[in-house]
Order: structure tokens, then sequence, then C-alpha cells
């Protein structure tokens, strides 16, 4: 009997970005048939590790073995010709065309001089389609599928060449569950065919229920291998978030002030539903949850981007209607959102300029702007805030995370705000910046600032919250205080699990 | 950061480099080639190359803001054959006949107005609708070069006013009046974009809109002036060629917006928006004109003259795109 070889292996595998080890040593072999889950907190090094598996980034060191020949990946069409298929969280079609155009594009079936043969195409497809089981046709127009039928449609492009191994990225995060069953037929369809599944998700039932074997990342490192039947959600939990000291739990030890927002029963659609908090003067509130659960809306509700559908939002006492960020600015709630270089800076511009845009009106002197009083507001808050740049005239795009982050909240600290939003503060941003990010926020809150910290990171919301909502499919899960919140119970409220049981 | 403001001022500076290469080049190919005996850097050729340029270049200094922006507008020949018109064709009605000479800031004033109007019509559209700058004002080019004809038929309309002719060909300091209007127009917009908060708000929203919207900038708003502003000045180009030229036809001012953006574009400013200069614009009209005289100094056809411009505009455009390539990275996917 021959013993049987993994369809796909990585072996120590490094990637050094500059100021980042994103991967350091990864291992993970993937048997056939076996659907083998990646799991790790956001920045663990998921997304880089399928990334070099994908040909997108070369790996600084380690190998990559497929059916144990190594391979060199160079990019996904090559790792698709060699049997390895990804199936991303966001997709990648294009709504005009049909389903078979979707699923062969780049590779159209031909006949003479060129022309598209469609009869091989639709009857190729159609193929293809039955054996997802699906209810529509080739010549369906992609657009007017649903997002879980557009998904197989992407799982129908996987399957025009033999897979070996098909990557999962976060696979059911917009699909109900209905739809879910769906998919996990079609995994369990090709687990029968031998074909090898690294399934990457947050969600945990969903891993205990399909997959076989589990590996965590922590950090760009290789923390183990577990058999998803020997073990239990406690104990991937401590793999993923493992005890780091700096990240201890910080509530505060200073006076709160006043009840600065208050929001009752505030509605925004399906977006999300009947959310009621209030927030005090030199309070950190923290918002935990799944991609989707309806955190960063609820700050697009309060700083006017979205309009709610029920609800109140009262500042300092006083109902308000913001409907524009023009309003939420003059009412001093201040936003540093998600995505900072598409919606926080100008990347083009200097340091200067970006800090004191929104309040560039009230520096003219006459008709035109006072450029001494721009540079003192810039160099205040360079200095307040540890900004490293040469100077005030340095373009934005050309600084590192952490100072644009910074530039992002001093530009709102220069408005002196009422209510702080902070929406993911570290993202893509550098261990080492993260931890004074963090300080920034917990000095802000000891000054009397009321801030609100949205993050995906669960020892960031540990971190620097006093207290901490958890949420759940647009709704609010539990409120913790800092005091009675566990790394398990907070798991446990995010995914929708009350009280050990499911929701 | 000395190399940050080192590369620049080299940007700033490099359509004024390649006027300098122009000029030495012409001035030493006229020697040898020259259909004339004038030397080519005559003075008052020089002069009257600024001259030249005042028409296309008063439009190019708002099509600058626009595309700083991240807009486009490709009506202003029509708005500017349209204020021409009303220029001309006011001065003979009878109740501004009656007033005399008092006609003339009437008949400029209206043909502003007109050239505002228009503007703001475009700006109100691309704002209140949302429907892209490109779509909206290549509509309206159809449709004001409509409205041309509609008024106008095929015919020419002249009217010479003697005085006003003496104006736009009077020189004050050496300079046409023309000119003075090119400088004054471009010192205004040259203040408006490095020292006022419009200015400032421009670059944020060609750069990032959505940070802009997310600052507390009202972008509708902010656009639509733009185009007003550029609706006028392409009123005041009209209303400075025809004082003194007193005779419009109705294709007067067509592909007006492609020279425009052509000389914006050789001036570095950016198509995507948020970066760009008033004064390298004007380099750019003048680098144009001087191609234009240049080639015609040495002999070379009309003809020519646009293929080498064309040429010209699309190596600039590569050297731009080498220059500013980023990390290898950067490219793939």
């Amino acid at each position: 009997m021959t013993e049987i070889t993994p369809v796909l292996r990585l072996d120590g595998i490094v990637k050094t970005f500059p100021g980042v080890r994103a991967l350091d040593g990864v291992s993970l072999s993937v048997m056939p048939g076996e659907v083998h889950a990646l799991m790790g907190e956001n920045g663990a090094g998921k997304s880089t590790l399928m990334k070099v598996l994908g040909g997108i980034h070369a790996p600084d060191a380690g190998r990559i073995f497929i059916a144990e020949e190594p391979v060199i990946m160079t990019s996904p069409q090559q790792a698709k010709a060699k049997g390895v298929v990804f199936i991303h969280q966001e997709l990648s079609l294009a709504d005009e065309l049909s389903v078979a155009e979707n699923i062969f594009l780049g590779e159209l079936p031909l006949k003479s001089f060129g022309r598209v043969d469609w009869k091989t195409l639709y009857d190729t497809t159609d193929a293809i389609l039955e054996t997802l089981n699906v209810g529509f046709d080739a010549r369906t127009r992609v657009g007017d599928l649903s997002i879980a039928n557009q998904q197989m449609v992407e799982i129908g492009r996987a399957l025009t060449v033999n897979p070996r191994a098909v990557i999962f990225d976060e696979p059911t995060a917009s699909l109900t569950d209905a739809e879910k069953v769906v998919l996990f037929k079609v995994i369990a369809d090709l687990q029968a065919r031998g074909v090898g599944i690294i399934y990457i998700s947050h969600r945990m039932e969903e891993i205990f229920k399909i997959t076989d074997r589990i590996t965590v990342l922590r950090d760009g490192q290789y923390r183990g291998t577990l058999i998803t039947a020997e073990t239990d959600e406690d104990e991937v939990t401590q793999l993923m978030i493992g005890r780091s000291l700096d990240l201890s739990r910080n509530a505060s030890h200073h006076q709160m002030g006043d009840v600065a927002l208050e929001v009752r029963d505030l509605t925004c659609g399906t977006l999300f539903q009947d959310v009621s908090f209030s927030l005090r003067k030199g309070e950190v509130l923290g918002f935990y949850g799944l991609v989707g659960a309806g955190r960063t809306e609820i700050a697009e509700t309060l700083f006017g981007l979205r309009t709610p559908s029920a609800g109140q939002i009262l500042l300092e006492g006083q109902a308000v209607r913001i409907t524009s960020p023009i309003e939420a600015i003059r009412h001093g709630i201040s936003l540093v959102p998600e995505d900072r270089k598409n919606q926080g800076l100008v990347l083009g511009m200097n340091c200067r300029d970006n800090m004191t845009l929104p309040q560039v009106d009230g520096l003219r002197a006459g008709p035109f702007v006072s450029s001494g009083a721009e540079v003192e507001i810039f160099d205040h808050y360079k200095e307040k805030l540890d900004i490293r740049t040469p100077g005030w005239r340095q373009i934005v795009g050309n600084l590192s995370g952490g100072n644009q982050q910074k530039i992002v909240i001093g530009k709102w600290l220069s408005m002196r705000p009422k209510v702080l939003i902070v929406d993911e503060p570290t993202r893509g941003i550098d261990v080492g910046s993260k931890s004074e990010i963090h300080n920034l926020i917990r000095d802000l809150a000891a000054q009397g600032y009321a801030v609100i910290v949205i993050s995906s990171e669960m020892p960031e919301v540990l971190h620097v919250s006093d207290r901490i909502i958890a949420m759940f499919a647009g709704r609010v899960m539990r409120e913790f205080t800092s005091e009675e919140v566990t790394e398990d119970n907070l798991i446990q409220a995010i995914s929708g699990i009350k009280e050990g049981r499911v929701a | 950061m000395t190399t940050a403001r080192r590369k620049d001022a080299l940007k700033h500076g490099a359509i004024w480099g390649f006027i300098l290469v122009e000029l030495a080049f012409f001035s030493i190919a006229g020697e040898f080639l020259a259909v004339s005996d004038k030397a080519f850097m005559d003075f008052d050729n020089m002069l009257l190359l600024l001259k030249q340029s005042a028409p296309i270049g008063i439009i190019a200094l708002g099509m600058t803001i626009i595309m700083i922006n991240g807009n486009i507008d490709l009506s202003v020949g029509a708005t500017y054959a349209l204020s021409a018109i009303v220029l001309l064709d006011s001065m003979t009605w009878p109740a501004l006949q009656a007033m005399g000479d008092w006609a003339i800031p009437l008949a400029w004033g209206l043909a502003l107005l007109t050239g505002t109007v228009l503007g703001a019509l475009n700006g109100l559209i691309v704002w209140k609708t949302g429907v892209d700058a490109f779509i909206v004002t290549l509509g309206s080019m159809l449709g004001y070069r409509g409205l041309v004809f509609m008024i106008n038929g095929e015919q020419p309309t002249s009217h010479l006013n003697w005085t006003l002719v003496d104006f736009a060909e009077a020189q004050f300091l050496g300079l046409h009046t023309a000119t003075w209007f090119l400088l004054m127009a471009a010192l205004a917009l040259w203040l408006l974009m490095t020292r006022t908060v419009h200015g400032r708000n421009a670059y944020a929203i060609g750069n990032n809109r959505e940070a802009a919207v997310n600052a507390g900038i009202r972008v509708g708003p902010h656009m639509m002036w733009n185009f007003v502003l550029i609706g006028f000045l392409a009123a005041l180009s009209a209303v400075v060629f025809y004082s003194e030229s007193g005779s419009v036809n109705p294709n007067d001012g067509m592909l007006f917006e492609l020279w425009a953006i052509t000389a914006v574009v050789l001036g570095g400013t950016k198509l995507t928006g948020g970066y760009g200069s008033i004064l390298s614009t004007l380099g750019g009209v003048i680098a144009i004109q001087l191609l234009r005289k240049g080639l015609g100094h040495i002999g070379a056809a009309t003809e020519t003259v646009n293929l080498v411009i064309g040429l010209i505009l699309i190596a600039v455009l590569l050297l731009d795109r080498q220059l500013n390539r980023k990390g290898k990275e950067e490219l793939k996917i």
C-alpha cells in the first residue's frame, strides 16, 4: 500500500515587509480529501500566507510542494494551472456577462478564426453547474444572481481545472444559513473527490462542523495544528490569542465625566437594529464583532454618512439630527475612519494641509488662508502626538501607517470633538506604533475625551476599552465592563452564542 | 525632504525648461531654415506670441482648476462662441447703440454674464445629478453650439466698434491688452489656488473625494463654483479676442476645449485630479504657441504642427509615467 501524500504542503514560509515580519517560518500541509482550517486573528498572517501560495508575494524563504513536487508560484493563474484555486471573500465577477462567460473568463473555448465556441462553452458550463447542483443555467446574467449563487459561479470557475486544492477565504461571510448548507455540501463533494481544502474562517461553529484539522497562526508565526475532533473552542482560542504582556487590561482609574453621547434604539435598515448605549466623558467604549456585524455602520451613522431609519442620538443630553458629516463635525462628532488611505487622508497633500482640512475656513486672514495659524496647529499636534515627519511640507502618502494615523487623529483633536470615534485604530500599522496609538487613546480618555473604539482585534479592544459592546449580525449582544469581560465570553457573544447556546 | 522639494521644483520647472529648449532650438534652426530673415527671438515676435496665447490661455487657466477637481469641461469652445456673439450682437441693438461708447461695458457685461450662466448650468447639472462632468459637458458642448447656430445662422456676426478695437490693440508697458488679461487672470487664479480655502479644497476633492466629504467639505457646490468660473473665463477670453477682431463665425472656438486640455496636461496637471498648478498651465500654453510659431518660422506646414504637438504630448506623458512609476510590487495584479 502506498503512503498517502499531502496534495499541498507549505514548508517554513518566511515573508518580510518593510518593518514587519508577516510570516515567520509557517508550515501547513493538506491531505487529499481533508478540510483544513486556517485560523488566526486579523493580521496574524493568513492572507499573506495565501498570497504567497497564490504567487502574489514571493516568499523570502521556504518552499511550496504540490503532491510533494516542489513548485514556485508566480501568479494566481499559474497556481490554478497547477491545480491550486482560490475562492475569495470578495467576488471578482463581471456582472454584465453570463455565468458561462464568467466561469471561462480569459479561457473561452474557440473555433477557427478566433470565434467563440458558444455551444461547447454553454455545454461545459452546464455540466459543471450540474455537479454543483444549482438552480440556474450557463446563460444567466451574473448580475441577476444572489450573492450565494455568485459564489457558486466563483466555485464553478475553480472546477474548470481539475483542482487538487481549493482555498476558501471567509466563504460564509455574506451567506444565510440555508445558503451555507448548500456551500457545505459542495465542499463535502469536493472532499469526496479527493480535493484538499483550506478553509479560512473566524467562525468557530463552522470550523468545528466541517473541518478535519485546524492550523493556527499568530503574529505571523505557526502556533500549531490541532485535530478538530480532539480539541475544543477554548484550546483554539488560546492558541489564537495567546498572552502578551503589553496588551494588559487597562481600565481607567480617573474620574469619568458627564454623559457625552447617548444612543437610543438606533436602527439603520438591515445593517443594525435597536442599538442603544451611552458614553461618558473620559471613557473609552469598545465595539467588537465580526466583519459585517454592523460596527462600522453605527460609526458612519453617527458621523452623518448614513441616515438612520429609527432611533435617537443625544449629545450632552440634547437630541440631535445628523444628516451629513458637515453637521456631525459642527455637533462635535469626529470619525477616524476604518480605511485611512481612502477615507481619512488626502494622500497627495502635505501634512499641514491634511491636518487643518476641516477647519481651514476658520483660519483665514481676509481672503487668504493664514499659513502661520496652520503651521501653529500642525506643530502643536506634531509634538503632542509625537508625529515623526521632517516637516509639514512632507506629503502624507510618504509617511508610515502609524504617523498617517496620528495625522488623522490630530486633525480631529484640533477640532476639539465632544465624541471621537476611532474605527480600526491600528489597521495596517506595525507592532511598535500600535502600542503608541493605544497609549494615545488611553491618554485622550484621561484628558476627558469621550472615545469610541471599533476594532476586530480582540486584544486591542480588551486593552483600550473601559466598556465593551459585543455585536452580532447588526445587534448588540451584550455589554461588558472591563471587569467581567473575558476572551471566552467575548468570543461567544460575537459569534451569536448567548450563555453557551446558539442564538 | 530636500529631495521631495527638489523633485517638486523639477516638476514645476519642467515646462519652463521645455520652453527654453524650444526657444534655443527654433533660434538655431531658424538661422538655417527660416523663411523670413527676422530672428525668431525678436522682442516684438515674443510679445505677439503672448498676445496670441491669450484666448486659449485664459480658458486653460480655468480648465486647470476643473481638472485639479477631477472634472473636465468640454463645452468651453461653444461657450466662447456664444459669448462672442452676445458681445458683438448686443452692440448693434438700438438701445445700446443709443448709448454711444457706454455700450461697450454693457456689452462686455452681457457677454461675461452669458458665459457665467452657461458655466453655472453645467455646474448645477454636475452637482445635482451626479452625472460625470465629461458626459454633462459633452452634452452641453453640443447644446451650446446648437444655440450658436440657432441665434446666428450660418453667417458670421460682425460689428466693429473702433473705440473697442483701439482698446484691444493698445499696448501698456509694452504688453498688449490681451496679454494683460491673461497675466491678470493667471495671477488671480494662482492666488485662488495657492492661498485660499477654495483652492485648498479643490486639491483635496480631486485627490480624495471621500476624504474631502469626511472632512466636511461641500463637494457639490464647490464643483459648481468652478464651472461658473470657467464659464466666466471662456467668456472673458471671447471678450478679449473679439473686441479686436469684430467678427465671429459660428464655428469659432471649436476644438478650443481640446487645446486648453492639451496645455493643461503639458503643464503637468493630472487628468485624475488632485495635482496641478496654474503657473505650469501658463507654461503649457506658451509652449504650444511657441511650437506653432516656431514650426511656422522654420517653414513647416500647419498640418505638421498638430502632428508634432500630438507627439510631444504623448512623449511628455510617457516620460511622466516613467518618472513616477512606483516599485515593481505595485505593478503586479
